[in-house]
């Protein structure tokens, strides 16, 4: 549980189309103090009389504590469903309902370190005010960013200014590297000696970072993305089997105990079914 | 006129009738964040079972038009951790709980009810028999008159003492009204009514059944005619048993019309999801409804939709 979430009408700052999503900022007070890199907000949709009965997630792109409005948080969305599409189609000005910040963080070494930070598609939104972080605190920080098309990468200017290097791959070509974000990582791990591996976006390809981080032996933060009804803890619908330091395996909420997680303690072959003796939590 | 918002649900003194919805409210602490348990009428907990409980594989979850498919598979602790650290620290922030236990047979629930006796702040026991989410729909104790008995029967002889027990039922049976009566014979103080209808939402694109289990528990807004039906008939067959009303529950106005229908107090489950605040949302505006209709107590609006009325 983050113990700094708060329930509060945050105002429609600025909605401004990028690519294929939308770069969205929102006045929200002091609570910007309290939100870090890998913390999320979850968003009532739809209006007064909506239809639509549960919250929606976003991770905070970047959060500011003192801009021209106060706190700013920004949020990068992908008008996909009947909940996005309502919240991009707001204007400046407009509230809406949010409930922040809320999760896990991604965890900052207190040495200065070689990181490695991976995004799919607009999971990418999380890493650029994590990569400043870093940078910050003396780290070096490579990025590599995939989607399926060039239009699907989110990879703004501004966010490029804290990355050493910047690597993109696309499934169809269209930007960088032809292929699997996966099959860029063993060379800039080799090349770039590096020690942790910071990841966000779509389950499988987690997954498929964890193998890869698992095989060199290094550390892997993921912040993981299970659908989520309510983003507080109370639903226990976004679990998923994560291993403790006992050995027991748990339904942790990603909400709550996630989104960032240890990528070598979640059991990530388990879609549609779970592990022998696994507990509730 | 003084108006007091107190309610006695099946012998439960509570001072307000807004309760949160098993398995809708966590284990209390998270809630807890957003606003004192305190000023619950009661917490409802999750279904507590014998053992530590996965749930059910994701995807468990499916929104529908003013709604929400779930398959949770009742995920918990289990009763040992439960006694262990739930119960102390709800009793900790002076909430008052009334317990949900679930089993998969009759003797689980005797087992659960035995160990539910003398449990600080625990003022009653919701005993779910109507969990859509198990795997032998054959094991749903509400929806056969026969097993509903015996599982109640069997809470009844070991809770001991005078903890109110209060029957969770299904709507997804022919008559709830004989269900209703047949747990009343076999020693419920009350019934809980609605749970979850039993649904399905298939994927357009995969097309196959979102649920990773493919049945889910509908509940939320669209339920709710369903849910003022069933307490409406339960009270006007048997007006002396209280009833605990919810299904779709999101504001005041939606409360009062259970109490109209005959309910002595109200769950809140689904609308906890869209918004941690919807319990003391409604706790507000139903006491201004009350108060604005003329009734001094709740106990006085309980069932008013029933009067004869003569044109």
């Amino acid at each position: 549980m983050n113990p700094r979430a708060q329930q509060i009408q945050a105002e429609v700052v600025s909605n401004k189309k990028v690519g294929a999503y939308h770069h969205m900022v929102f006045s929200v007070g002091d609570l910007a103090q309290s939100a870090k890199p890998g913390n999320f907000v979850a968003i009532a949709v739809g209006g007064a009389s909506s239809s639509m009965v549960l919250r929606r997630a976003f991770a905070i792109y970047r959060s500011t504590e003192r801009g021209v409005n106060g706190g700013l948080i920004e949020l990068v969305v992908a008008p996909h469903g009947q909940g996005s599409r309502w919240l991009t189609s707001l204007e400046a000005h407009d509230l809406v309902d949010m409930v922040a910040p809320l999760g896990t963080h991604f965890g900052i070494p207190t040495e200065p370190v070689r990181a490695l930070l991976v995004g799919g598609g607009y999971g990418s939104a999380p890493l650029f005010g994590l990569a400043e972080l870093l940078k910050s605190r003396g780290c070096r920080v490579d990025m590599v960013l995939g989607a399926s098309t060039a239009s699907k990468i989110y990879a703004p200017l501004e966010g490029k200014r804290s990355v050493s290097s910047l690597t993109l791959t696309t499934d169809d070509g269209s930007a960088g590297v032809a292929g699997k974000i996966t099959d860029v990582l063993p060379k800039i791990i080799e090349e770039n000696e590096i020690d942790i591996v910071y990841s966000c976006g779509p389950m499988a390809m987690l997954a498929a970072i964890t193998k890869v981080s698992e095989s060199y032996g290094i550390l892997h933060q993921c912040a993981v993305e299970e659908s989520m009804a309510c983003g507080v803890g109370v639903c226990m619908t976004c679990v998923l089997p994560v291993k403790g330091d006992d050995d027991q395996i748990r339904m942790l909420r990603s909400c709550i105990d996630g989104p960032v997680m240890d990528g070598s303690r979640v059991m990530w072959d388990s879609k549609g079914r779970i592990p022998e003796g696994t507990w509730g939590a | 006129m003084s108006f007091s918002f107190a309610t006695n649900l099946a012998g439960a003194q509570l001072p307000n009738p807004v309760l949160t919805a098993s398995g809708c409210a966590g284990s209390g602490k998270e809630l807890s964040q957003f606003f004192p348990l305190t000023e619950l009428g009661a917490i409802v907990t999750k279904s507590i079972m014998i053992k530590p409980r996965s749930g059910r594989a994701t995807p468990r979850m499916a929104e529908t038009p003013s709604g929400m498919l779930n398959s949770i598979g009742l995920q918990g602790p289990g009763v040992d951790l439960f006694l262990e650290n739930d119960i102390p620290w709800l009793a900790s922030q002076g909430a008052r709980t009334i317990v949900s236990i679930a089993g998969e047979t009759v003797e689980d629930y005797a087992v659960l009810a035995r160990r539910m006796r003398n449990l600080p702040g625990v003022i009653g026991l919701e005993v779910n028999i109507s969990c859509p989410n198990v795997e032998n729909r054959g094991m749903v104790f509400s929806c056969h008159p026969e097993s509903a008995r015996a599982a109640i029967e069997a809470v009844r002889r070991n809770i001991g003492g005078d903890l109110p027990i209060i029957a969770k039922l299904s709507p997804d049976v022919t008559d709830i009204v004989s269900i209703a009566r047949e747990v009343s014979h076999a020693g419920a103080d009350g019934v809980a009514l609605i749970n979850t209808l039993l649904g399905m939402v298939i994927d357009t694109d995969s097309m196959l059944p979102k649920l990773a289990q493919k049945t889910g528990g509908l509940s939320g807004p669209a339920i709710r005619p369903v849910a003022v039906r069933a307490v409406y008939q339960v009270h006007a067959a048997l007006p002396k048993l209280p009833i605990l009303g919810m299904g779709g529950i999101t504001s005041g106005r939606d409360a009062f019309e259970f109490i109209l229908a005959g309910a002595s107090a109200i769950s809140i489950g689904t609308a906890t999801f869209g918004n941690p605040t919807a319990v003391t949302k409604v706790k507000n505006e139903l006491e201004s409804i009350l108060i604005q209709k003329g009734f001094a107590t709740v106990a006085e609006a309980v069932g008013f939709a029933h009067r004869e009325v003569t044109v």
